[in-house]
């Protein structure tokens, strides 16, 4: 007990020891601010569960995902052993759901490291070098906004094939801009700093104060703006497994699910709706994270 | 960035263009040119895509059964034994002379296509960016000025959801309870089957259409058609624009104007609508032509649920039986719409906002 | 609906006028036949180059034809329409026609055998995709105006060798052999195109109904042709309106707003059966559902593994469940209905005989991909057959594409293996066995991409001139055994696997007489339906 009180006193000082001690101690303020909003903690409680469900999806799920039973196809909510019921050949749909979770976080997993890496590389090469490189590059970003984007995100993954990693591919295509858009403009604040200007006297290189010094500045407001539009991720997956071209079958994304039971809707209801309430749920949960964070990493930006 | 779309969260941006006072004229021509550049890119990628599309699009046209021969005079009929550069070229000369060309599907002119589905997505986006301002607004203000209450909880909820909702399940869900279940609404299509062709077509637009023909009729149908993707539209729109206008609400009302002009003894109502809600107006329809323009560009999933004929709708199916003319004819629509409303929302700024000077 | 009601909807959706409130049961008039149906496929309504299914039901209403099925008797065969009777010359090369008196396009211009004899040369000349139908028998650009002429009220054509009479007659009730209005239609011409340009979205037909619109993924809307020589049709306008999903297609025909809703699922085809006023009508269609093995493939190509197959479908537990109603169990290239069909299905799900078919080959890790069109129907075909194979050790991968999309690859012969479906071109046995059981030239070369043998890469193991003969046997008895000896070497021999054969289940209102969708043989008829 004690003990925890010297840590608890210890991360909370008003003089920190050391610069470590000092980002430590930030964070830890800053989680419990974040802790304190009961939206967002319910919204990391569920996307710790769905990671857990993901990752135990074998020692979770009643049934083998892929198992069809022709006999017992479109059972209704609560049948014995089915209780989501069954698809329309017969695969226990909670099971799909389960092992559905593991796509969906690949899914946002790919696409949350490809895509603002991406929009980072160009936004500080762009902000950065300025001159005709910051316009093409700025013109490119332009071209890539003005794209209706499910047009651009279909026709790549029609370029390329149906398939998870082309759908991911896709929606990054699409996604980077914004944070291209980000990067540069902080990078033109920070270019301009005393810091900056410190740095280059001391005779450091455009490549390491771009990765050393700007990339660090622009991660957090990077990070809020993912978290944010992650939940858009995953309705973008799902709306591209449900045009059939993401996940192939007979792998249970839940859009392609929706699709699949949206030919019963008048007399099945539920083969459709569970998978749409399970997109529902984890996207609230990411929206619910991302305006909490949004509060504690970037307050000026929130309410 | 979402491709449901139809719950963007797209931010305004400051457009590079206000960064520089210019003088007008060079202003406008750097505009044009940036949007001529813009347009080319846009075009150009479009095409690379379409020549690149494992798709064949002579097949698309000849069918299963084709004999080679018959196959082989459409291939060179489409032009596609020419390198690809010059085939760009060629659909850029049209292009330019207005010509989209024929779509390969229907043998019709893209351009007579595009103002046949156009017209269906413009309405459905008006009726639901409408709804969406006539509603969001007053409800961002609401939650602004009373912080922290219901209502702003209420707001929140309502937000929130929005932005978490796949769009496409939730029109489902509402054509199986209110057209399925209920039979309140009218539903997929844009008017009921009888009423296909009543009204002549001036507009396009059904709604007006049938009010400037006196039929009453067409028009309570057509409405009771368009009511439901048009609120689905409306709320997804609802969601940003009432968070938008809370949040400008809030910096307005925390500013030391807002103080003074209470402490003068000014009436809450004049302090919330005369002042603060006066200096959030051209932020305001920055967000509402960007959530307009999304909308105009990205109903397509609401457009394939509802079997709503629209310019979404119309590129994807184009899209996905490689009619490339028809994809690009309306590629470039849609973007050069949305360049000009961002356009109209920077000069917005440049006019307006005496911070952007 | 009552006021209470009414206030509810204003409120949940928003609205806060009331709006007044829409009837629930609507009824379409008495003298309209409004349908829904996929009309995606139609790219042009000329006869001569419209080939997919919603295009040849506008031909069929919209052009006469020299001889044409009735809709009423279709197990009839061709009876006379524009052609009142014929004639075979001895050498049995020659059919001559002798033209119906009196009647009138709908331009109002008489039809004469000068504009049946442009008809088919045009056809001809035009080349376009359905042109084989009638370029099959020696027609060429070069020669067509010499083979197909007209003298007075006679049509003759000349076929470059002696046919079955009845394989020409039929070929002639396709959509090909629409008669168009040559006046009209060579007014319209552009560049010497013969007027195909017009006639893609324009008709200048002498069928029972006119073509007012055809508004491409929205309707199609035809009025009756009062001067039609068999008599105006009863339903004076006839909306065929495209509506995709059958969930939508079944609310509109219980609400009363359609008469016939043509693409309902089988679980909506059982809803629809309890509602109040609606019925259902059965028609066997000609379409044939198959697995295409690809012979370039190593161990695809081996016998074994061929037969192995055929015992990896699970036929009756497809047939039962999600094919219910609308495709009955059918291993033979041949529809049912079709002259020398065979009943004969030998092959069962029966993984244990796959197994140990598979093992005399001694296959082993065989991992194949298989091209599946985006239909809902096909993708469950394809998980239900990869479920079984995963059963005796065959690892399938399903790639899911437009139709555009896994059809180039399966022409290139790319695909390992192809989930199909086809449906015969015209009311003939050759229609099937000329593509499923005849490959002259097997090599890439050849490059004979509407054979489904040469896209299979199959040499057709010696059916091929078996089939040759057939086409020329005028003898009726002795013409079908030769198409069942085919079959039923087909069955063991061939890298098809055929599985089912389509029924198509029509909702009607139950006032909606005398409906009919062709069956196997044809296309769709309105002009004899009444309510």
């Amino acid at each position: 007990m004690a003990d925890t009180q010297t840590w608890r006193q210890w991360l909370l000082t008003e003089t920190p020891t050391s610069r470590r001690h000092a980002k430590i101690s930030a964070i830890y303020q800053g989680w419990l601010s974040f802790r304190s909003n009961t939206m967002a903690m319910i919204g990391l409680g569920i996307l710790v569960l769905l990671v857990f469900v993901a990752f135990a999806a074998p020692l979770l799920a009643p049934h083998d995902p892929f198992v069809q039973d022709l006999g017992n196809r479109l059972a209704p909510l609560g049948t014995d052993g089915h209780i989501f019921g069954t698809d329309s050949l017969g695969r226990d749909i909670l099971s799909r759901l389960i092992y559905g979770a593991r796509i969906t976080l690949y899914i946002v997993a790919l696409v949350a490291l490809i895509a603002p890496v991406a929009g980072l590389l160009v936004g500080t090469v762009s902000g950065y070098v300025g001159g005709w490189v910051d316009t093409i590059l700025m013109r490119i970003t332009d071209i890539f906004l003005a794209f209706p984007r499910l047009v651009l995100a279909l026709a790549f993954v029609a370029a390329l094939g149906a398939g998870i990693e082309n759908a991911v591919l896709a929606i990054s295509l699409t996604a980077w801009p914004p944070y291209a858009r980000i990067a540069r403009a902080e990078t033109l604040t920070i270019r301009s700093s005393d810091y900056i200007s410190a740095i280059k006297l001391q005779g450091a290189g455009p490549l390491r104060i771009i990765t050393k010094h700007i990339w660090p500045l622009c991660i957090s407001s990077l990070i809020v703006r993912v978290t944010l539009d992650m939940a858009g991720i995953i309705l973008a997956a799902a709306g591209l497994g449900f045009l059939g071209l993401g996940a192939q079958p007979p792998s249970p994304e839940w859009g392609a699910m929706i699709s699949e039971g949206r030919r019963f809707i008048l007399d099945y209801w539920w083969v459709a709706t569970m998978p749409g309430l399970a997109i529902f749920t984890v996207s609230l949960a990411f929206n619910l994270l991302g305006d909490g964070l949004r509060d504690v990493l970037d307050p000026k930006a929130g309410e | 960035m979402s491709l449901t779309d139809d719950n963007n969260q797209r931010r305004p941006r400051r457009a590079p263009l206000s960064e520089k006072a210019w003088p007008l004229a060079k202003t406008s021509m750097l505009t044009l040119g940036s949007i001529s550049v813009t347009l080319l890119g846009l075009l150009f990628i479009t095409f690379i895509i379409g020549r690149v599309m494992p798709i064949d699009p002579v097949l698309a046209i000849v069918g299963e059964r084709a004999s080679q021969s018959t196959y082989d005079a459409v291939y060179q009929q489409l032009g596609l034994d020419k390198p690809l550069l010059v085939q760009f070229l060629y659909y850029l000369w049209d292009v330019l002379h207005l010509d989209f060309g024929t779509s390969l599907l229907n043998a019709r002119p893209v351009s007579e296509d595009i103002a046949r589905v156009f017209p269906a997505t413009l309405e459905l986006a008006t009726l639901g960016i409408i709804f969406g301002v006539v509603l969001g607004v007053p409800l961002g203000v609401l939650a602004a000025v009373r912080k922290g209450s219901w209502i702003d909880q209420v707001a929140r909820v309502l937000a929130l959801v929005g932005y978490s909702m796949p769009i496409f399940w939730l029109g489902l869900m509402g054509l199986l309870v209110f057209y399925g279940i209920l039979g309140w609404v009218g539903g997929p299509g844009r008017v009921g089957i009888f009423y296909v062709d009543v009204v002549p077509s001036v507009t396009g637009l059904i709604l007006v259409d049938a009010l400037l023909d006196g039929n009453w009729a067409v028009f309570k149908d057509a409405f009771s058609h368009i009511i439901l993707p048009a609120s689905l539209l409306g709320y997804f729109s609802l969601a940003y624009i009432s968070r938008m206008t809370r949040s400008f609400m809030l910096e307005q009302l925390s500013a030391e104007y807002i103080t003074t002009a209470r402490v003068k003894g000014m009436s809450e109502w004049d302090v919330i609508w005369k002042h603060a809600f006066k200096n959030i107006r051209v932020q305001l329809i920055t967000v509402i032509a960007l959530s307009y323009a999304n909308l105009l560009e990205g109903s397509v999933l609401t457009e394939i649920i509802f079997s709503w004929p629209g310019i979404g709708s119309y590129i994807t199916t184009a899209l996905l039986s490689a009619d490339m003319n028809a994809v690009l004819g309306g590629t470039v629509v849609v973007g050069l719409i949305f360049i000009l409303l961002n356009i109209f929302s920077d000069l917005l700024y440049k006019v307006f906002d005496p911070r952007a000077k | 609906m009552n006021a209470f009601n009414r206030l509810l909807t204003s409120a949940a959706i928003g609205l806060a006028v009331g709006v007044t409130s829409f009837s629930a049961f609507a009824e379409t008039p008495a003298n309209m036949l409004v349908i829904a149906n996929r009309i995606d496929d139609v790219t042009t309504v000329d006869p001569a180059e419209s080939f997919e299914f919603a295009g040849s039901d506008i031909s069929r209403n919209v052009y006469g034809r020299l001889v044409n099925l009735d809709p009423l008797n279709l197990e009839a065969g061709y009876q006379p329409d524009l052609a009142e009777s014929w004639e075979v010359s001895e050498d049995g090369k020659t059919i001559t026609f002798t033209m119906r008196e009196g009647v009138k396009f709908h331009s109002g211009n008489p039809v004469t055998a000068e504009d049946a004899a442009f008809s088919l040369q045009r056809a001809v000349i035009l080349n376009k995709t359905p042109a084989f139908i009638l370029t099959q028998f020696g027609f060429t650009p070069e020669n067509a105006t010499e083979t197909i002429r007209a003298d007075g009220n006679k049509l003759m054509i000349t076929t470059d060798k002696k046919y079955a009479t009845s394989f020409v007659l039929n070929c002639l009730t396709a959509t090909i052999g629409g008669i168009v209005d040559k006046a009209t239609v060579m007014a319209n011409e552009v560049d010497g195109d013969m007027g195909n340009t017009w006639l893609k979205t324009n008709s200048a037909g002498s069928g029972p109904y006119i073509l007012d619109s055809w508004k491409p993924n929205e309707s199609v809307t035809l009025t009756s042709f009062p001067d039609y020589y068999g008599g105006a049709p009863a339903m004076e306008r006839v909306i065929v309106r495209h509506v995709i999903e059958s969930a939508s297609q079944r609310l509109l025909l219980e609400r009363g707003d359609i008469d016939v809703a043509r693409n309902l699922n089988p679980e909506d085809i059982a809803g629809v059966m309890e509602a109040d006023g609606v019925k259902v009508e059965d028609e066997l269609k000609g379409r044939l559902m198959y697995l295409a093995l690809n012979q370039k493939h190593p161990v695809l190509s081996k016998p074994e593994v061929r037969q192995a197959f055929k015992y990896l479908i699970d036929y009756e537990g497809m047939r039962d469940s999600f094919l219910k109603g609308q495709y009955t169990i059918h291993q033979n290239f041949l529809p049912k209905t079709y002259l020398g069909a065979s009943d004969e299905n030998p092959f069962s799900y029966d993984i244990e005989k796959a197994k140990e078919l598979l093992a005399a080959a001694g296959v082993e890790n065989l991992e194949v991909e298989i091209g599946v069109r985006e239909a809902q129907e096909r993708i469950e075909i394809g998980q239900s057959f990869q479920n079984a194979a995963a059963q005796a050790g065959i690892k399938v991968n399903i790639t899911v594409g437009t139709a555009k999309q896994i059809l180039a690859r399966y022409r290139a012969r790319e695909l390992d293996v192809y989930l199909g479906a086809w449906g015969p071109d015209y009311p003939d046995p050759q229609t099937n066995a000329g593509t499923f059981a005849y490959n002259p030239d097997n090599s890439d070369e050849a490059n004979a991409t509407g054979l489904l043998a040469w896209r299979t890469g199959w040499d057709a193991g010696g059916l091929t001139e078996k089939v040759e003969a057939a086409v020329t046997e005028n003898d009726r008895e002795k013409r079908v055994q030769m198409y069942l000896d085919i079959q039923k070497e087909f069955r063991e021999i061939s890298p098809f696997v055929m599985m089912f054969q389509q029924i198509e289940q029509s909702a009607l209102r139950d006032n909606v007489e005398n409906w009919s969708t062709g069956q196997a043989v044809t296309a769709a008829a309105y002009w004899q339906v009444t309510k």
